[in-house]
């Protein structure tokens, strides 16, 4: 395993900070986290790596040797330990964990003591809540027989409503069925477009992450990989995730043009434009594509006559191999290779046939981008 | 037809005082008891545990040989009897309480434990995630949820004190309108012969029991459709 990745994120009034070691299970947890202090940062790696222990440790749910900052707030270190109740976190677990006594109401308004409130300053509104998790329709209801998809509505907005500076997600998704998954997803899309507070999302699952993440922390058995955003963990070719098959990587763009004719949106990337098959967009919307690493392909010099949409010049910034035939390699958009990064896998024999080298300036070919989302 | 005394009227009430005040102390102090047992981590719970159940398996003689000399002059019954006077607690009707409640605890207690182990963690811990102190987790999410533990708590505490005879007969003798319940009454009339009397409670207590288990098992299931 390569040696940690430690990239500075931005660190705002709200971060989050958190220093644990202890035994957990079979083996030992030791790690230190700096997550910023908005977006979605994903805790991402394998069942039973310690995403869930951390989660709980931050809720005061369970105790480990340790310090947990939050913002200016310290829940935690060598002399103080705040009891669950009194930090101001959402927790969203893998079962929504609804009280079934309760209505659907009365489950919401649990927090703020059943008050309906209108409208809290700098904090999240009961009516705001109510639209951006669709919940306006199962008020009324008991809890019993809400399906898996409205439950976990249900628990996010509670979560909301508690006034949360920061909301811990538990692999929210993965107790639902695939419906329910698709049904869920755009509204935590909504959700990480319209929050002013830091969400920490635990996840075994790599599309969620492309999905929804901003920042990502890279975790196995108790200890951190790697931290970073994004695209520095997922271009980071020393890193597990882009030397896999499916590797791939984000890119957020803007939208800036819509042919209708054949459907196609135009978006900017840093350092240049693309089109991508979508619906029409209002020019600035920002929205996130998807480039998998096997669909990027190089030309050199600009290809005169090809059937792929989205030729981009790029300079190559790293390669590396990858098993004896292929080659995993890091572009940087632009003829300097200043703009957005991606990735592209090609055979060894291709590289060797085309003479490349690091710093060698080609063209893109992206073979299919997708829109992650458009939020 | 047979009309009810009033021997028997008076038995009927101090049955019917003795067991609501029981089972009401049995709520207060067996609600604690079974919140720790279900929720404390130490390993020796399950010796007090162990001690709550002991009037499951003794003879009630047993447990009312004890109480005779707990509750009698010598022991500390007779000195918090000469706190207002009294010399003994035995043969009385607070000494007959404290007795129905000791020998029903474990009726109390059992379901009640199991209703709240039966929660589990995962409400108490959303509870808490939303500000709740472990106070308003305790009355709004743990005590609704083990309703159907309280209630069969209850009502087991109740019939069984209505039931006790052996502990009464060592601990309060046959005092009438002091401790002289139904149970025992029916004793006193059967040994005297007075078999249509004996009847009438005896059947009377057969339609009651009925009642009440029907009443528990229907109340239970509609709760369960309802959700809980």
């Amino acid at each position: 395993m390569s040696k940690p990745t430690t990239s500075p994120l931005p660190v705002t009034s709200t971060a989050i900070q958190l220093a644990l070691a202890g035994q957990i299970g079979n083996f030992s947890l030791d790690l230190e986290i700096n997550a910023p202090g908005y977006g979605i940062t994903a805790l991402f790696g394998p069942s039973g790596c310690g995403k869930t222990t951390i989660l709980r440790c931050i809720a005061g749910l369970e105790r480990l040797r340790g310090t947990c900052r939050v913002g200016v707030e310290t829940w935690q270190d060598d002399n103080n330990f705040l009891p669950p109740h009194k930090r101001a976190i959402g927790y969203v677990f893998q079962e929504a964990s609804l009280f079934p006594h309760m209505s659907v109401r009365a489950n919401l308004l649990y927090a703020i003591r059943g008050k309906e409130p209108t409208s809290h300053e700098g904090g999240v509104g009961y009516d705001e809540t109510i639209t951006l998790l669709g919940l306006a329709p199962l008020l009324a209801r008991s809890t019993a027989n809400l399906s898996g998809g409205e439950r976990q509505r249900v628990a996010i907005g509670r979560a909301l409503l508690s006034q949360p500076k920061l909301l811990l997600m538990d692999e929210p998704l993965s107790a639902l069925d695939l419906d329910s998954r698709e049904e869920i997803t755009p509204f935590l899309e909504a959700l990480h477009a319209n929050m002013k507070i830091p969400i920490l999302y635990v996840t075994h699952d790599m599309s969620e992450v492309e999905r929804l993440a901003d920042h990502v922390v890279l975790m196995d058995k108790g200890r951190v990989v790697a931290a970073g955003s994004l695209e520095q963990i997922q271009g980071n070719i020393s890193l597990p995730l882009a030397r896999k098959r499916k590797a791939t990587i984000a890119l957020e763009a803007r939208a800036s043009g819509h042919d209708a004719e054949y459907g196609l949106l135009t978006v900017e990337i840093d350092g240049g434009h693309m089109q991508v098959p979508s619906q029409p967009m209002p020019n600035g919307t920002p929205v996130r594509l998807r480039i998998r690493a096997a669909d990027v392909s190089i030309a050199i010099g600009k290809p005169a006559i090809s059937s792929i949409l989205n030729i981009l010049p790029a300079k190559i910034l790293e390669a590396e191999d990858l098993g004896h035939t292929e080659r995993i390699m890091v572009l940087g958009v632009g003829i300097k290779g200043d703009g957005a990064q991606l990735l592209a896998r090609i055979t060894r024999r291709s590289w060797d046939k085309l003479s490349l080298k690091v710093g060698d300036n080609i063209h893109a070919q992206i073979k299919s981008a997708a829109l992650a989302f458009g939020r | 037809m047979i009309s009810v005394s009033p021997e028997i009227w008076s038995a009927i009430t101090l049955t019917l005082q003795l067991a609501t005040l029981t089972t009401v102390i049995l709520l207060l102090i067996g609600t604690p008891i079974a919140w720790w047992l279900a929720r404390s981590k130490t390993w020796w719970k399950e010796a007090i545990g162990t001690l709550v159940a002991l009037p499951l398996v003794l003879p009630p003689t047993v447990l009312g040989f004890y109480l005779l000399l707990a509750l009698g002059p010598d022991g500390p019954g007779g000195w918090f009897a000469g706190l207002w006077g009294a010399r003994t607690l035995a043969f009385t009707f607070e000494g007959l309480v404290i007795g129905s409640v000791i020998y029903s605890l474990p009726f109390v207690v059992q379901p009640i434990r199991n209703s709240f182990e039966a929660i589990g963690e995962r409400p108490l811990e959303a509870a808490a995630t939303l500000r709740a102190s472990p106070w308003r987790t305790f009355t709004s999410i743990a005590l609704p949820l083990a309703r159907p533990g309280f209630l069969t708590g209850a009502v087991l505490g109740f019939a069984h004190t209505i039931g006790e005879f052996g502990v009464v007969l060592m601990i309060g003798g046959n005092i009438p309108g002091e401790t002289k319940v139904l149970s025992v009454a029916i004793f006193d009339f059967v040994e005297t012969l007075r078999w249509q009397e004996a009847n009438l409670i005896a059947a009377g207590m057969v339609f009651f029991a009925f009642g009440v288990i029907l009443t528990t098992t229907l109340i239970e299931k509609r709760w369960r459709r309802s959700g809980l």
